[in-house]
């Protein structure tokens, strides 16, 4: 495991998820090679990393959902399958269904009962923002009204630990906004969040955390700025003419290269700059396109490297 | 949160547990409608040509309508447990659950109770229709053993019922349920009297749960032709403990399966 640098916001508060020395095998595929990793009350982390790298398998770890094939995980320091740290803990989940034939109300109603100190029926379908629908049966809602049902059955036993598995990954634009303001309002009330996503800017707006998994191991753990530092804005797709010079990227100010055939791509900060030394260095470019960078696969991309 | 209320009050989580799966089941044609007027539409068309004849000292319509209520009541444990939990497992409603301080039993208990309470409204449908269409016509007690017959040995079914929910392929309960159900009734002379069958079913009958239990539910409106009530008992009981076990292994696999 490399841990590049490790920033609790929150050094004394008491831990609330601690994974130690944790493997994870699936037959011949390790999904989980020794991660440490320990998550503070009041801290809002969000795992990020391409899909396969370990974030749903983290995240079924910790809500006691599969056992690791070695290493120990610890919910308030217990068991996280114990009914106990289950009673603290909410989780909105992917790919998990509901009974169609109750209502919205119902539902909760009945989730609520689960728990010791459940939040209020009014309050969670208004924080979950489903006043419209509350009398109507889970099988006639949109993905959206099902997105904030998931999101009222985690938070209704007003939870200590909330885990949102990819929560706004079915949404749209506007129905990712909205769901946003909902998770930060909940993240301002002091609890402590665990959210996985593969968008980059998401989760530095939640975030004071950001826990970067590649290929079964955490690669990065620290605040959203200083991920965002080291992630260059720009992304340079380049369609060569002819065969690549051999020091055409000499000293280039480009932090991630991908070449294959005539294709060839550059993360950079300067997108000008390195197109002009590229032309006076007499590469033969065919087509150009620079767009902002996809900073999850950007960052994974330069972390790989270094 | 303190530690007395450190976690919720298991009878009210029970109690909106139950409310919550008597609603899904009446809700779900596939289960309400199907098990509540399957039995019906069959007594309708075979029990109803017993009328006029007796069978075993007992009047055609009522001696058939005690059969057809063990089909009723045994399918609806059927239903609750193999087709409900298979839907489960399609929608992957098993998954949030089991994230949450929902305990086992509680879940069970909850469908458990539902489905004994279906299980009352099948034989009450049937008993309806029988009385005002056959002329049936029993005694307070008689209902009564017949209602406590059909509860009591409706066990062997649950436990099926949970070995179906667990094994078969998600989609597949209801075939699977169907599949089960209405041969074994078929063999144990429900739908037409034992001697009729083939040689091969009538050597295999006496075995079957199915078979004992609509032997106690005869044995209630005092029919002459029933194996003594310790046979009937103890056969359903050696069938309960084989299919809770079955049940309890496949529980288990189902469980090691997810937790992998």
């Amino acid at each position: 495991m490399t841990r590049l640098m490790s920033g609790p916001a929150f050094p004394d508060a008491p831990p609330v998820v601690q994974l130690s020395e944790i493997h994870k095998r699936y037959g011949q595929v390790e999904a989980l090679a020794g991660v440490d990793l320990t998550i503070r009350s009041g801290e809002v982390v969000t795992v990020l990393g391409p899909n396969g790298a370990g974030k749903t398998t983290s995240i079924g770890l910790m809500l006691g959902l599969t056992r690791p094939t070695s290493g120990t995980v610890r919910l308030f320091g217990e068991d996280p399958a114990s009914v106990r740290a289950r009673s603290r803990t909410g989780a909105m989940l992917q790919d998990s269904g509901l009974p169609e034939q109750l209502t919205v109300t119902e539902l909760i109603r009945l989730l609520r009962s689960y728990y010791p100190t459940p939040l209020l029926t009014e309050r969670v379908v208004q924080v979950a923002g489903l006043q419209d629908c509350g009398g109507k049966r889970f099988g006639e809602l949109s993905g959206g009204q099902r997105q904030r049902v998931y999101f009222a059955l985690a938070i209704c036993g007003d939870p200590e630990l909330l885990f949102l598995d990819e929560p706004t990954v079915a949404l749209d634009v506007e129905g990712r906004r909205l769901f946003l303001d909902f998770i930060g309002e909940w993240a301002r009330s002091g609890r402590t969040i665990v959210l996985t996503t593969h968008h980059l800017e998401e989760a530095a707006q939640l975030a004071t955390r950001i826990v970067v998994f590649d290929r079964g191991a955490v690669i990065a753990d620290e605040p959203p700025a200083a991920i965002r530092a080291r992630v260059p804005g720009k992304r340079i797709r380049i369609r060569l003419g002819a065969t690549l010079p051999p020091d055409a990227l000499h000293e280039l100010h480009v932090s991630g290269v991908q070449h294959e055939a005539n294709r060839l791509e550059l993360l950079t900060a300067d997108p000008a700059g390195v197109l002009r030394a590229l032309y006076a260095r007499r590469v033969a470019i065919t087509d150009v396109e620079v767009a902002g960078a996809d900073l999850e696969q950007a960052f994974i991309q330069i972390t790989r490297r270094t | 949160m303190s530690a007395s209320t450190a976690t919720a009050s298991r009878l009210f989580m029970l109690l909106e547990q139950t409310r919550a799966e008597f609603l899904r089941y009446l809700r779900s044609p596939i289960l309400s409608v199907f098990t509540l007027a399957l039995p019906v539409v069959l007594y309708l068309f075979v029990g109803l040509s017993y009328a006029g004849h007796t069978i075993a000292g007992v009047p055609g319509p009522a001696y058939a309508l005690a059969g057809f209520a063990a089909y009723a009541v045994s399918n609806v444990m059927l239903s609750t447990f193999g087709i409900g939990l298979t839907v489960d497992r399609a929608r992957r409603m098993d998954v949030l659950m089991r994230a949450t301080p929902l305990r086992p039993w509680v879940f069970l208990t909850g469908r458990a109770i539902v489905a004994v309470f279906f299980g009352l409204m099948a034989l009450a449908t049937l008993g309806a229709f029988a009385v005002l269409t056959g002329g049936v016509n029993l005694s307070l007690t008689a209902w009564a053993v017949l209602a406590g017959w059909l509860l009591l040995g409706s066990l062997p079914f649950l436990a099926l019922g949970l070995a179906i929910g667990y094994l078969v392929n998600p989609n597949a309960g209801g075939v699977a349920v169907n599949l089960i159900a209405l041969p074994l009734y078929f063999a144990s002379g429900v739908f037409r009297p034992v001697d009729q069958l083939p040689q091969l079913i009538q050597h295999v009958s006496p075995y079957l749960p199915s078979f004992r239990y609509a032997q106690l539910a005869w044995s209630a409106v005092g029919a002459t032709n029933v194996a003594p009530l310790g046979t009937n008992l103890g056969i359903l009981a050696l069938w309960t403990v084989g299919l809770a076990f079955l049940a309890a292994r496949a529980y288990r696999r189902e469980q090691s399966r997810r937790l992998a």
